[in-house]
């Protein structure tokens, strides 16, 4: 079909050129055979142009199973998935991914905690209740912050909301200990901890979610706005009861979405996180991440080749097939959006 | 609301439904009415707290930074010493590796979403491609550091220079640009493309001189974003061993460089007070420049997309 358009405009130009005069007939053939090989020439190098992204694709699967295949040799599945310690430059190693794939959950759950309620009402305001003024003011600055590099949150976790949260536990603790009790009780946060990394995530993707939130919202048919408005329902209830459900999947592909950015966050926990892999729910305590840990191997001193190194690409490859099965349950849930209102 | 209970099915009653007496009904409209005002005073109040945390960050790091932001800082190396550390070497290095970036994504992403949009239609192939993009722009970009470390470093044998960084960042930003670029392809009415051909144009010419024109800002707004997302992009240039100690000005594309994301993690990982000081520093040049680049877009998207 792509081929066909250039060809189609020239045979008006063949056909005509015998009725035409000859002055027509010969500029006009001296055109179309000047124009086709370019045309041709265009159609191809696009092509390969959209090309280059499915290569992308295929070279990062290529280089995560090549790169990681002689680990998986030396480490069975089994043991991989099975262990309870990640420990591959102790001695004796250990590689259970479980509990870098924890620490990375951990710190992705306590995000979408706050990121994912809050952004939802953010853009229920802006699309529902916000006049056109307001809106036009403030959609744009939650899309300018979108904008701000993890690496600014990453500092912002470290040294102020760490210090905050510290402080913060250290005043309660007196009344920690009435209420428990226990005059023993004296709860710690870690300088390095999930929570810190979690809240600084969820600042990080609330402008995500809020302004994707917003864009489905805004799509729902005014129509049943006003049916619902109609039948004597209140705004909360035409918001909660009409709007989102109509928007759900758009809304949850927007929610996937954070939590896919929230696994795959690095900085921020590479900053703020720590570095000590374990399988906890506490998250007052110093975990690490899977892109916590390529980010220590890649900056450490591990020698090329050895299996210490090769397991940053064991641990990229499980990163990368969470975050794809994600983008891809948000990809067909937008689809699935478009549809209904299309 | 008032309700009328359902008659049961085994006693058909002649008795018309009851209905809620009017003064219950009007205390249970009351509440609603404010739940529903508590409800817009929560979705208003969420929403300024965000802008609130982010004011609050932004305040918190300026306080830090602002004391040591001068023209020394801009145009010393980094050093020992906090004092007369400086970011020339990652300003240049930032530099040096958007050109790259840009030379790469900006043709190769522009060319794939004209092919998508305008040559490809609606077959698997493209809807694969489609798909696949999609994709990549959620692949995290440590991800990205990766492929950049297997194929530029190591394969292609660039090692860690200014060109492997360009390249690793102009692969990741490219699903950006195609998006951006394919979302104001589409805004181009058809029948300007009917209206060309009409007139004999051939296919590249109608792009050429029809759709591209018109679709501009949009692709400069793509264009833009990307740019200043590979300029905060701090993940990659790291897991491809950029995290060094650089001293000096990259004079060609197989040198050596850091760039100033890399500079602001580098200090903010160091223990003393005073480097964190100085990557607060770091933080407000980077996003003096990021969010001018961000509002320069953003601004370019609403003053076409309201003409249109």
């Amino acid at each position: 079909m792509a081929m066909e358009n250039p060809a189609t405009s020239q045979i008006p130009v063949a056909g005509g050129a015998a009725t035409l005069g000859s002055v027509a007939k010969n500029s006009e053939s001296l055109s179309a055979t000047r124009k086709k090989p370019l045309e041709i020439a265009l159609f191809w190098i696009f092509a390969l142009c959209a090309a280059v992204t499915v290569f992308t694709t295929f070279g990062i699967i290529a280089v995560l199973v090549t790169e990681s295949a002689p680990f998986f040799r030396e480490v069975s599945l089994a043991r991989f998935f099975g262990e309870k310690e990640w420990a591959p430059l102790f001695n004796p190693p250990h590689y259970g991914v479980l509990s870098l794939i924890c620490g990375t959950f951990l710190v992705a759950a306590g995000a979408a905690l706050f990121s994912l309620p809050m952004g939802l009402l953010a853009a229920i305001y802006l699309s529902e209740y916000a006049s056109p003024r307001a809106r036009n003011i403030m959609k744009p600055v939650l899309e300018l912050l979108a904008g701000v590099p993890t690496v600014v949150y990453g500092y912002f976790a470290l040294l102020f909301i760490t210090p905050l949260l510290q402080n913060g536990l250290e005043s309660m603790t007196p009344t920690l200990q009435r209420v428990t009790g226990n005059p023993n009780l004296f709860p710690t946060i870690e300088v390095f901890n999930a929570l810190s990394a979690s809240i600084a995530i969820a600042i990080m993707t609330l402008p995500l979610v809020a302004s994707l939130c917003e864009d489905s919202l805004r799509v729902v048919p005014r129509a049943l706005r006003e049916g619902a408005y109609a039948l004597g329902a209140t705004k909360m209830e035409v918001s909660l009861k009409v709007v989102v459900p109509a928007a759900l999947s758009g809304i949850m592909a927007s929610f996937i979405l954070a939590v896919s950015r929230a696994v795959g966050e690095t900085m921020i926990v590479a900053l703020a996180a720590g570095a000590s892999p374990k399988i906890t729910l506490n998250p007052l305590e110093s975990i690490q991440t899977m892109t916590g840990y390529i980010v220590q191997v890649s900056m450490g001193d591990v020698p090329h080749g050895s299996i210490g190194y090769q397991t940053i690409f064991a641990v990229g490859l499980v990163l990368f097939c969470i975050t794809v099965l994600m983008n891809l349950a948000s990809i067909s849930l937008v689809k699935k959006y478009r549809h209904k209102y299309d | 609301m008032a309700t009328a209970p359902a008659p049961l099915p085994d006693s058909p009653s002649p008795v018309p439904p009851k209905y809620q007496p009017l003064a219950s009904s009007s205390t249970h409209l009351r509440r609603r009415k404010l739940a529903s005002t508590l409800f817009y005073l929560l979705c208003f109040g969420v929403t300024l707290l965000s802008f609130f945390l982010l004011a609050w960050i932004m305040s918190g790091i300026f306080k830090q930074g602002i004391p040591y932001l001068n023209q020394q800082f801009l145009t010393s190396f980094p050093s020992r010493f906090a004092e007369q550390a400086g970011i020339k070497s990652a300003l240049y290095g930032s530099v040096y590796v958007l050109c790259v970036t840009a030379v790469f994504a900006i043709p190769v992403g522009i060319g794939a979403a004209i092919f998508l949009q305008e040559y490809a239609g609606d077959n698997r192939f493209a809807r694969f491609v489609q798909v696949n993009i999609a994709n990549l722009a959620g692949v995290p970009s440590i991800v990205y550091g990766i492929l950049g470390l297997a194929l530029f470093v190591r394969a292609l044998g660039f090692e860690r220079s200014v060109l492997s960084g360009g390249l690793t960042l102009g692969l990741l930003v490219l699903p950006i640009i195609i998006i951006a670029t394919q979302e104001a392809l589409r805004g181009v009415p058809n029948s300007l493309r009917h209206g060309s051909y009409a007139l004999g144009a051939s296919k590249w010419q109608t792009i050429r001189r029809q759709v591209l024109p018109i679709a501009m800002p949009g692709i400069l707004t793509g264009i833009i974003l990307s740019i200043s997302r590979a300029m905060g992009e701090t993940a990659p240039l790291i897991m491809m061993g950029a995290l060094t100690y650089v001293a000096f000005v990259p004079r060609g594309l197989r040198d050596g460089f850091t760039t100033l994301p890399i500079q602001v993690f580098n200090w903010t990982s160091r223990p003393q007070v005073e480097f964190q000081a100085i990557a607060a520093a770091g933080i407000i040049v980077l996003m003096t420049v990021l969010l001018s680049l961000n509002a320069l877009a953003i601004f370019l998207r609403y003053r076409y997309n309201s003409r249109l």
